[in-house]
């Protein structure tokens, strides 16, 4: 008998090949057909029944999924550029410090390292209105108020955002660090010899060569931020009455709460796409900032 | 007028004293080059001066005016950097008119500013390019433009050339060299390389340890060096220093029993049995029949020569004398060969001798 034989490099590359279709491609096809399905948990012969565009169709009339991404593109708007601030604040004062400095970068690190499940429940607690530290701190200083910092839909949406910057301005922060200490002295000494002021060395010098490490992390925390998730989930939940609703939140809720994982992996298919602009606005942005500063496109 | 003043000017970094109270009086328009081996404070009083350290002690001024506590933008200086320290990320155009926009000067008059120095310095065709873009000798030009673009009362430039090859920077110091002439400011330049500063300086700063050792003309320095550093620091090669001992009034016995005459600058001023170093330059040194000058006392020798160095108009010839190896140098040369005795003629008058305590010149 013959037997056929395949190439070689076909053969090579087999185990990787297994690898990616078992853990990426296989979930990743089964995903967007089931996103043209009524698939249901609860009844999985729902699988089999092919809806075409139904779900997308729904999606792109249904007020709440398009709250939510509203929602998230501010979130996601709110949150990056108040860790742009703070982290390039935190960082331009870290490169001043001359003593101990190590000691604080690793200190910087640490709200990184919580689990941003064990985050969520850390701000569930400060902001509780009976028994939170802030509430409490307000009444001892003599406010006599309680105010619903998760009730009130603005206030909770302000407490995730506090949350969300606690744990991650220092990714800013690090990032803009290492630009810092990648600069070239020489330019900022010959802008204050060409009449500088220090804002305007800030200006003119220091920023457009911390720019490409400011894209950098952009791209990183937008990609993080677009996916929120943990946290939202431990503090409000998405509440009170959906006002902190967020994509991933809503996606879950669909997908695993009601059980309709047709419908939400058609959601995810969609949310993607903001992603997907972000990474392609913020990476365009990156190559003009390094082409500006001569590190090349 | 713009004349540069330091009084007692002193840095410490740390503990660490870095310059030690130094006096430097530089004129209107004067050409003054800092020059001393790393580490001996030179950079350091540039810095000063621009601004861009703090003065620890002593007073600095500019057109007599005390600038120890202004910042750099207000003391109307420009600096050339030894890393040309170009805008990265702006054009040749951009980087030469920053100043001015940070002045708040109307576009029209930078503009006019900008191609003035352009044209100054050849860059017309490299306007619109990027640092990244050029060459090593392209950028300190453009570095070079940056800093007179805006009429500075002086300049300040800080080892400008050490990034250079040879020959470019042979090219870039005449034109320095020229910028000068044409501009006329004053000019306060550092450099470790003596050839620079022989070559640029209407006068030279020769310093050592934080401590400025002589100042002077290139030729002063040259010719009457206050000590055996300076003479061995300028002129290439460096002066021949051979240990000896004075014996009587006019005669200096020498380590392996060569007998030398005071030469006649120093006579009166030796004791006997006085510990001295006997120097004289290469060019002092010839073998006879090759232009050796007629005039002046000399002494006769027989010397074996080990190497030799022909440059083209002249060969160095590295020999031996009471066991010091020194350089002579032949004029219109011809070959020689390493072992070959030669006679050679030593111009007593162009000698001198330094104490060998003090390393300080005896000298009437």
């Amino acid at each position: 008998m013959l037997r056929r034989r395949f190439p070689e490099w076909f053969v090579l590359l087999l185990p990787a090949i297994i690898v990616i279709a078992a853990v990426v491609l296989i979930p990743l096809i089964f995903s967007l057909y089931s996103s043209f399905t009524p698939y249901k948990l609860t009844r999985p012969s729902t699988l089999w029944t092919w809806v075409g565009t139904y779900n997308y169709e729904k999606i792109l009339t249904d007020a709440k999924f398009w709250a939510a991404f509203g929602r998230t593109v501010l979130f996601l708007t709110i949150v990056l550029n108040l860790e742009l601030v703070l982290g390039l604040g935190i960082a331009l004062l870290m490169n001043k410090v001359t003593w101990g400095q190590r000691t604080l970068r690793t200190i910087l690190m640490f709200p990184m390292m919580f689990s941003p499940i064990l985050v969520g429940f850390q701000f569930k607690f400060i902001f509780n209105d009976n028994i939170g530290l802030v509430n409490n701190a307000l009444q001892s200083m003599g406010f006599n108020v309680a105010l619903p910092w998760l009730v009130d839909g603005k206030l909770a949406m302000f407490s995730i955002i506090f949350a969300e910057v606690w744990m991650s301005t220092s990714v800013f922060a690090i990032l803009i660090l290492a630009g810092l200490f990648a600069m070239p002295r020489d330019p900022l000494e010959a802008a204050k010899v060409d009449g500088c002021t220090p804002w305007q060395s800030f200006r003119h010098i220091t920023l457009p060569f911390l720019m490409p490490f400011i894209f950098i992390a952009m791209t990183i925390r937008s990609l993080d931020v677009a996916r929120a998730y943990d946290i939202v989930q431990i503090m409000t939940g998405g509440g009170p009455a959906r006002r902190t609703e967020l994509l991933w939140t809503l996606m879950s809720r669909t997908g695993y709460v009601d059980a309709r994982m047709g419908l939400a992996n058609a959601m995810g298919y969609v949310s993607i796409l903001l992603s997907i602009v972000f990474t392609i606005y913020f990476f365009h942005k990156l190559s003009a900032a390094r082409a500006q500063i001569g590190m090349g496109g | 007028m713009t004349e540069v003043n330091l009084s007692k000017v002193v840095k410490f970094y740390g503990k660490h004293r870095a310059v030690h109270g130094i006096d430097l009086a530089i004129h209107d328009g004067e050409f003054v080059v800092l020059v001393g081996p790393s580490g001996c404070g030179k950079s350091t009083t540039l810095r000063m001066i621009a601004g861009l350290e703090d003065i620890s002690d002593g007073e600095v001024s500019i057109g007599g005016r005390v600038v120890n506590d202004l910042p750099p933008r207000e003391r109307n200086i420009s600096m050339v950097f030894q890393n040309y320290a170009l805008y990265p990320h702006m054009t040749v155009r951009e980087n030469l008119g920053f100043s001015l926009k940070v002045a708040k000067k109307e576009e029209t008059e930078i503009e006019k500013a900008v191609d003035e120095a352009a044209g100054i310095l050849g860059l017309d065709e490299l306007m619109e390019r990027k640092p990244a873009e050029l060459s090593g000798g392209q950028r300190q030009r453009v570095a070079m433009g940056r800093a007179i673009v805006r009429h500075p009362d002086v300049f300040l430039f800080d080892e400008p050339l050490s990034n250079l090859d040879a020959k470019l920077r042979t090219q870039m110091r005449v034109e320095i060299k020229k910028l000068h002439q044409k501009v006329g400011n004053t000019i306060i330049y550092v450099t470790h390389d003596q050839v620079e500063a022989m070559t640029l300086a209407d006068r030279i700063v020769l310093m050592q340890d934080g401590y400025i050792v002589q100042v002077g003309t290139p030729l002063e320095l040259f010719n009457a060096p206050v000590n055996t550093f300076v003479a061995s620091f300028i002129g290439s090669p460096p002066m021949n220093l051979i240990d000896g001992t004075v014996s009587g009034t006019d005669t200096i016995k020498l380590a392996g029993g060569l007998d030398v005459p005071v030469p006649a600058a120093a006579r009166g001023q030796v004791t006997d049995g006085q510990k001295v170093q006997f120097g004289f330059r290469a060019d002092n040194l010839m073998p006879e029949g090759h232009a050796v000058q007629e005039e002046g006392e000399k002494a006769n020798l027989e010397l074996t020569v080990t190497l030799t160095e022909p440059l083209g108009t002249e060969t160095v010839l590295f020999t031996d004398i009471a066991g010091t190896e020194v350089q002579a140098k032949m004029l219109n040369p011809r070959p020689v060969r390493p072992g070959e005795v030669l006679k050679f003629r030593l111009m007593l008058d162009k000698c001198h001798v330094f104490d060998a305590n003090t390393t300080e010149a005896i000298r009437g």
